[in-house]
């Protein structure tokens, strides 16, 4: 089935962008005029309202990963680039269905619901939609058991993501964006 | 104090120092025009938008000054389109200036409206739509700042009419107003790197230096020459880095790549270690990539961290401005016991010491070995291509058809020594570098990475501008010429005396030479006819002196005659064989080994 996880094709990049209009037509123009491949995509503010962060999974399979940091971090809105790693990093997205649930099918329904710890954020006469936050892996397999009873319609989120903190509270790597010892690579014209 | 926006606009590009504009009017841009006329900067006003973005560019490429143009809207802003390509693909710093409508009417599909900074987002180092007058001298100071600094290449400021013509209040913009926290550009190098660089290039049996556009943009031909000459190492140089190396000089192999001369093309097919200073390994040096250099270490410096391993994988990689790393680089050598070069600066060197051995080099090693020594067996080699495949052609005398290369040599035994050159694209262009020598930088003005047809016309005319006291020609071809060649009623109204010769083979003739040599002669679409237009009658009817050449004899006296002209443009139609054929060739995804030299070159030994 859909592997919509953790696929080793798959790198997840967060760009801390000047929150300026146009980024991400330029984030984005880059991308297709190169032939990178985007394979999911978030844009939301940053904790600082000059900047915002751009969380991109990329496949990596149409150019190396290389190339598309330093092609992006060369467009000049571009602030920092984080490369995380999914085995050191929080992998989080939003799954919203509405799913056939007639009434000799509803209480399986409700029970996979509770089961996967999502929530029931409508009801019909024989459907219901619902809600699931989680990671990418546990999407797939919420998705793959759900399908079985029929989806009348889904949408997934685009995928965010923060590094894993070790013991001592530190980010394990990368840290912090903001922190210039954080960039991937070092910003240059 | 308090201006309008245009105001604002026109101080703030003669606070940056500019001298001249290239542009044309148009009803988005006029607020900013008007200011013009009390501003102390000289503004040529072109016929067509494109030749104010050549004619910048070729301002740029002489003086290493940004170019600066100005147009309106719409089809003003799209018509410069293609010098802003032009300029990113060949790291010009140019800063073009837009009109654009009213703030209140973009996005509405305005009269003259067009979504320039969308347009341009991929072939800019970076645009701007002013929004707030307030931000004009501020943008106007980043943008000169992120057109010629790190990489340079062109950036555009889109300026609506409301905020031309809107009061703002005045202020010197300072480097603590620049808004641009992810622009931090790089200058020098890793001395760990360079010094490894060193190290490899002393142990070197074959290295070939492989200098490109970048050394002439950081302005690093002498730090290049003192490189070559302090360790003996050869050096090729790429079509635009043309003139960064002396032609002349006894190191130099000259121009590797497609049309490059054997030897150039074949020394970095055998070498073992390539040192690329500002070149980015084009698919027109490289040939197939797979099978390019096969047995090349490769060093690559250059400004543009994007530009290491994205083609070939770098056992060295220096991101850094290409002068600074290379006076890193002779500091190491001078630390490795290599100092100044001395009386065989240049040469091939003496007689060959006892140490001469490929044994890796420490500091030890190569102190006791000069590289210059080691290097004897390879400069040999050299030499040989060099006598076995020269650049060839033959000229029949009389009545034979005029030959191209015998123009272009001419053209260069006529003209000053540091004469600028402005070329096309195409045969021509190949013609020009291959012919020409190229003694001193920036005398060599081209499109290179994108090949723009018609860049010449505008590029000498913007070139001449530059540099009033140098001689300026531009060698075109009669498909490129007919593309700009309006933008001599600029030269003749403003009196900027360039040179045209014009080799008029009546084709397409790159276009057709693949089509002879690829297509089984299947000529589709590629002959122009040598008298149509009547390019004598044409250039007289812009304002410039016409002659007309069709046999050897006329080549000299016709040159002399355009060389004593200073008051006005002059062109020179070449009638030449429309059957020459640019040689060596490497065809298109070959390898470079596959290398075709001129026929006469290889009759009789089967090659």
């Amino acid at each position: 089935m859909s592997v919509y996880g953790t696929d080793k094709r798959h790198h997840t990049l967060t760009v801390l962008v000047e929150n300026k209009s146009g980024v991400l037509a330029r984030v984005a123009g880059l991308f297709s005029r190169r032939g990178y491949n985007i394979f999911s995509l978030a844009v939301a503010p940053s904790d600082n309202e000059r900047f915002s962060r751009i969380t991109i999974v990329v496949d990596v399979e149409s150019s190396p990963l290389e190339q598309i940091i330093k092609q992006l971090d060369k467009l000049i809105p571009v602030v920092s680039i984080t490369e995380l790693d999914p085995e050191r990093s929080r992998e989080r997205e939003l799954l919203l269905a509405t799913v056939e649930a007639a009434a000799d099918t509803r209480g399986q329904v409700i029970q996979l619901v509770g089961v996967f710890e999502g929530k029931i954020v409508d009801v019909g006469p024989d459907r219901l939609t619902v809600m699931l936050a989680g990671a990418p892996t546990k999407l797939d397999d919420f998705e793959d058991l759900i399908r079985a009873y029929g989806i009348v319609e889904m949408q997934r989120s685009g995928r965010v993501a923060l590094p894993m903190l070790d013991r001592s509270g530190e980010h394990l790597a990368p840290p912090r964006p903001e922190s210039p010892v954080a960039l991937t690579t070092e910003k240059a014209g | 104090m308090e201006l309008t926006g245009a105001q604002a606009l026109i101080k703030s590009l003669e606070m940056q120092q500019v001298e001249v504009m290239f542009g044309l009017p148009g009803g988005a841009i006029l607020p900013v025009y008007d200011p013009i006329i009390d501003s102390s900067i000289r503004h040529i006003l072109v016929r067509h938008e494109q030749g104010a973005g050549h004619m910048a560019e070729g301002y740029a490429q002489v003086t290493g000054r940004p170019g600066v143009a100005m147009v309106t809207s719409g089809p003003g802003a799209t018509n410069i389109v293609t010098p802003l390509a032009d300029a990113y693909m060949d790291s010009i710093p140019l800063v073009v200036v837009t009109g654009q409508v009213a703030t209140s009417a973009i996005g509405t599909d305005a009269f003259q409206e067009s979504d320039i900074t969308g347009i341009t987002m991929g072939i800019t180092k970076h645009n701007w739509l002013i929004t707030d007058g307030a931000d004009i001298p501020r943008v106007v100071a980043e943008a000169f700042h992120v057109a010629t600094t790190g990489r340079p290449g062109p950036v555009l400021i889109d300026v609506p009419k409301d905020v031309a013509i809107k009061p703002m209040e005045w202020y010197h913009p300072g480097p603590s107003d620049l808004d641009l926290p992810g622009y931090h550009p790089l200058t020098e190098g890793d001395p760990v790197l360079v010094r490894q660089a060193v190290e490899m290039l002393l142990a070197a049996e074959r290295p070939v230096i492989y200098a490109g556009g970048g050394i002439l943009k950081a302005r690093g031909a002498e730090a290049l020459r003192e490189l070559a000459e302090r360790t003996g190492i050869p050096v090729v140089t790429t079509l635009m880095a043309r003139g960064c190396f002396p032609d002349s000089h006894p190191l130099c192999l000259g121009m590797p790549g497609m049309h490059g001369n054997y030897t150039a093309v074949t020394a970095m097919q055998r070498s073992d270690l390539l040192i690329a200073l500002g070149s980015r390994f084009d698919d027109r040096v490289t040939g197939r990539i797979d099978a390019f250099a096969p047995e090349a270490k490769i060093i690559h410096v250059d400004i543009d961290p994007a530009e290491l391993h994205k083609v070939r994988h770098a056992d060295v990689a220096i991101a850094g401005d290409c002068r600074l790393v290379i006076d890193e680089m002779l500091v190491a050598l001078a630390d490795l016991g290599l100092p100044h070069s001395d009386a065989t600066r240049g040469g091939s060197g003496g007689a060959p010491s006892d140490a001469v051995s490929g044994a890796p080099a420490t500091a030890g090693s190569v102190a006791a070995s000069h590289p210059r020594e080691r290097l004897i067996p390879w400069r040999a080699q050299l030499s040989q291509w060099q006598g076995r495949f020269p650049l060839v052609y033959d000229q029949q005398p009389g009545s034979g058809a005029l030959k191209p290369q015998f123009v272009l040599e001419a053209l260069r035994d006529a003209t000053p020594d540091d004469t600028i050159v402005a070329s096309g694209v195409g045969q021509h262009q190949m013609f020009a570098s291959q012919w020409w020598q190229f003694d001193y930088p920036y005398t060599w003005v081209n499109s290179g990475g994108l090949g723009t047809m018609g860049f010449a016309v505008p590029a000498a005319i913007g070139a001449k501008v530059g540099r009033p006291d140098k001689m300026v020609w531009a060698v075109d071809g009669d498909g490129c010429f007919q593309m700009t060649a309006q933008e001599l009623v600029t030269a003749s109204s403003e009196r900027i005396p360039v040179k045209i010769a014009i080799l008029n083979n009546a084709y397409l003739g790159m276009v057709r030479q693949w089509q002879e040599m690829f297509y089984e002669e299947r000529y589709s679409e590629v002959y122009l006819s040598p008298d149509l237009p009547d390019y004598v009658g044409w250039a007289e009817a812009m304002g410039c002196v016409g002659i007309r050449v069709d046999s050897t004899e006329e080549v000299a006296s016709a040159i002399d005659k355009a060389n004593d002209i200073d008051d006005r443009p002059v062109v020179i139609d070449f009638r030449t064989d429309a059957f020459e054929k640019v040689f060596p060739m490497v065809a298109a995804g070959a390898s470079n080994d596959d290398i075709i030299v001129d026929p006469s070159l290889t009759e009789g030994d089967g090659r």
